[in-house]
């Protein structure tokens, strides 16, 4: 295990070396001490090595990921794991806004709960929440899994295309053109797997799925009052 | 008198209910949705056109033309980035997507920008690899929608373009309708094919000056504070805009007027919100000068650059490069007379075509039609994009050498005057043959 103390040693040094490590490091396994809420840590990481922030971060912890896992012992600010292309991010705690915006791919699993707009404009991410999360969750998504081990906030969905959206608890509403659809074998399959990767208990059986009702993927004047 | 004796009044066509604004009620009533199109502001403002430059004479001496040299390469980034872009030019290419424009139509942009030793620029819907490989220097545009957004891309840019709006619309979103979404644009945007795409207006992971600090950091973070971070906004409130760019971090600031182009907007956005490009530059400089950064933080302004006299009268105005998209695509062939007949098939002309988004362009640029595409090769348009670029400095280097200036750069507003009041006023110039301008204290 290394350790890299981010308030003796700087961001710029500790990004710099987590993006030098190739797959061929043995220095696979990282602990960051010391966050203490700091923007932009363990940014821009491209190799499969364990990173784990020993406390809360400030915006963008683990931007745009890619292979890499890093593990979160506290609560994240804005975007967490933005624009993530694959690997994983684990946060132990909350969530704040932006979770998994725009991700691409990889697994985003936050323990706690998710504030506002999580999951937004997500491109093939998955994320599952063991909690709640805010309002206008999963705003104009494109592809990927949001789960809700808990409840939803207004305007789920709203403007979605083509993600599929599982939540246990209650959706206070659904966003324009987002509408409960058939839980079929092959969501209860997804989400199977997403519970399991995540490490949540909670029963396949128990969500319901959201999707786009797909009337505004073509613009109609006739549903201008959607807008 | 016999009724049929009575002088009659000559009929008369309303100012205000002209045949154009007829013609769109019943279009409007005809169909329900507003008009869509692309380009820029048509309607007349206050432009380049208003300005005169004053030359040399007894106080002050001209270069030769053929023999005194003057300079054009210009620096860009050269705040935080290890890596500032170099051109030979202050003339780039501004962002324009894959979608919206054909493969052979961003590579002729690639092409020509490079023989002529300048930069372009991607636009909403990534990076596509023969734009890459054919663009020596390629700016990397950052929008709300993050349609194409990768790490990987983001590393092989030579700077990077946080996109906070721009001039045809400040504030409002992209569109890119389901005509021109083929397999390859919707396969890169992440969506089916054939809807219509709307982009964000707003970025989905920030929000204000502040945020956007964050967000300039952790971009400088992810490419190890190499390349050069440019922060483009639409001409609306363009001091506070630039100070507040500075503020987040910028290296370059992006300035773009309301006649600058789009891909595809309401038409009653591109002509009604947004500041002529004339009116922006001054208190964007004048922003920059405020907090001590004129020239350390880059200025490129675009949106209706047309000729060199207009990259001379904005760098005079203290810009210290320019950007065009309009102009490049028909430097491409956009527009051509010689598709005169086709156009007339689509009711209307050369000239006011401006349906880009139908993505039946005769000219094969605005379009993902594999036939009409063939229609641009890449190389000639590339080098026809090359000599307007060369022929753009030439004649800003004939301006600046009759201004008696050795670069570019050294050009200023006291080598300017205006026609019109107007003019005066957003470009803080005295109005031809006065000494006073709109504004100037002590009058």
């Amino acid at each position: 295990m290394q350790t890299y103390d981010l308030e003796a040693n700087g961001l710029r040094g500790l990004n710099s070396t987590l993006q030098e490590q190739n797959g061929g490091t043995n220095k696979t396994a990282w602990e960051v001490v010391n966050p203490k809420g700091s923007h932009a840590i363990a940014v821009g990481l491209d190799s499969p090595i364990d990173v784990t922030v020993k406390g809360s971060t400030g915006y963008y912890c683990a931007g745009m990921n890619q292979q890499a896992t890093v593990r979160v012992e506290g609560s994240v600010g804005p975007g967490v794991a933005e624009n993530m292309m694959s690997g994983q991010v684990i946060v132990e705690g909350d969530a704040s806004q932006y979770a998994g915006a725009t991700g691409h791919g990889g697994l985003l699993v936050i323990k706690g709960n998710a504030s506002s707009r999580c999951g937004i404009s997500m491109k093939g991410i998955d994320i599952v929440v063991h909690g709640n999360i805010g309002h206008m969750c999963a705003f104009m998504a494109q592809a990927g899994n949001l789960v809700v081990c808990g409840d939803a906030g207004d305007a789920l969905g709203d403007s979605c295309y083509e993600a599929r959206l599982f939540v246990r608890g209650s959706v206070k509403s659904l966003g324009a053109d987002c509408i409960e659809k058939e839980m079929r074998p092959e969501h209860i399959e997804i989400l199977k797997d997403l519970l399991e990767r995540a490490g949540s208990d909670a029963k396949p059986e128990e969500f319901k799925r959201y999707g786009s009702a797909r009337q505004l993927y073509n613009f109609d004047v006739d549903n201008a009052q959607a807008y | 008198m016999d009724n049929k004796n009575i002088p009659r009044t000559e009929p008369i066509q309303s100012a205000t209910f002209t045949n154009p604004i007829n013609a769109e009620i019943r279009r409007a009533a005809a169909t329900g949705i507003y008009d869509i199109r692309g380009g820029g502001a048509k309607r007349r403002v206050p432009h380049f056109d208003d300005l005169l430059f004053l030359g040399a004479s007894v106080s002050r001496y001209p270069l030769e033309g053929y023999r005194e040299k003057c300079e054009t390469k210009v620096t860009l980034g050269t705040r935080f980035a290890k890596k500032p872009i170099e051109l030979d030019i202050p003339v780039t290419i501004a962002g324009m997507s894959f979608g919206a424009l054909s493969g052979p139509a961003k590579e002729a942009l690639g092409r020509g920008a490079s023989a002529a030793g300048t930069s372009t620029t991607t636009g909403d819907g990534g990076m596509t690899p023969e734009e890459r490989g054919h663009s020596s220097k390629l700016v990397y545009q950052y929008l709300p929608s993050r349609y194409g957004m990768n790490p990987d891309d983001l590393r092989k840019a030579d700077a990077i373009e946080v996109v906070v709006g721009q001039g045809a619309k400040p504030g409002g979103g992209g569109m890119l309708l389901g005509q021109k979404i083929s397999d390859r644009v919707a396969e890169m945007r992440c969506l089916p094919k054939g809807i219509d795409q709307r982009s964000a207006c707003r970025h989905p992971d920030w929000t204000g000056p502040d945020d956007l600090e964050i967000k300039i950091l952790e971009l400088r973070e992810i490419t190890d504070w190499q390349v050069p971070i440019y922060v483009k906004v639409g001409g609306t409130r363009p001091y506070y805009d630039t100070a507040l760019a500075v503020k987040a971090g910028a290296d370059v600031v992006v300035l773009d007027g309301m006649q600058g182009g789009t891909a595809a907007t309401q038409d009653v956005f591109i002509e009604h919100v947004g500041l002529p490009t004339l009116a922006c530059i001054r208190p964007a400089v004048q922003a920059l000068q405020d907090l001590g950064v004129h020239r350390e933080v880059q200025l490129i302004v675009s949106g209706g650059i047309r000729t060199g006299a207009d990259v001379a009268k904005a760098m005079a105005l203290g810009a210290d490069a320019v950007a065009i998209g309009t102009a490049a695509l028909i430097a491409l062939g956009d527009n051509d007379p010689k598709w005169e007949s086709e156009y007339q098939k689509l009711g209307t002309t050369t000239g006011a075509y401006d349906d880009w988004h139908e993505g039946l362009d005769p000219a094969g640029i605005t379009t993902q039609d594999a036939e009409l595409m063939k229609r641009v090769d890449p190389v000639d348009a590339g080098r026809r994009l090359r000599n307007y670029l060369k022929v753009m400095t030439l004649e800003a280097q004939t301006i600046a050498r009759a201004c008696g200036h050795n670069h570019l750069h050294n050009l200023e507003p006291e080598d300017l005057c205006a026609l019109t009041m107007e003019a005066a006023a957003m470009a803080r110039v005295p109005l031809a043959g006065t000494d006073w301008y709109p504004g100037k204290a002590g009058f």
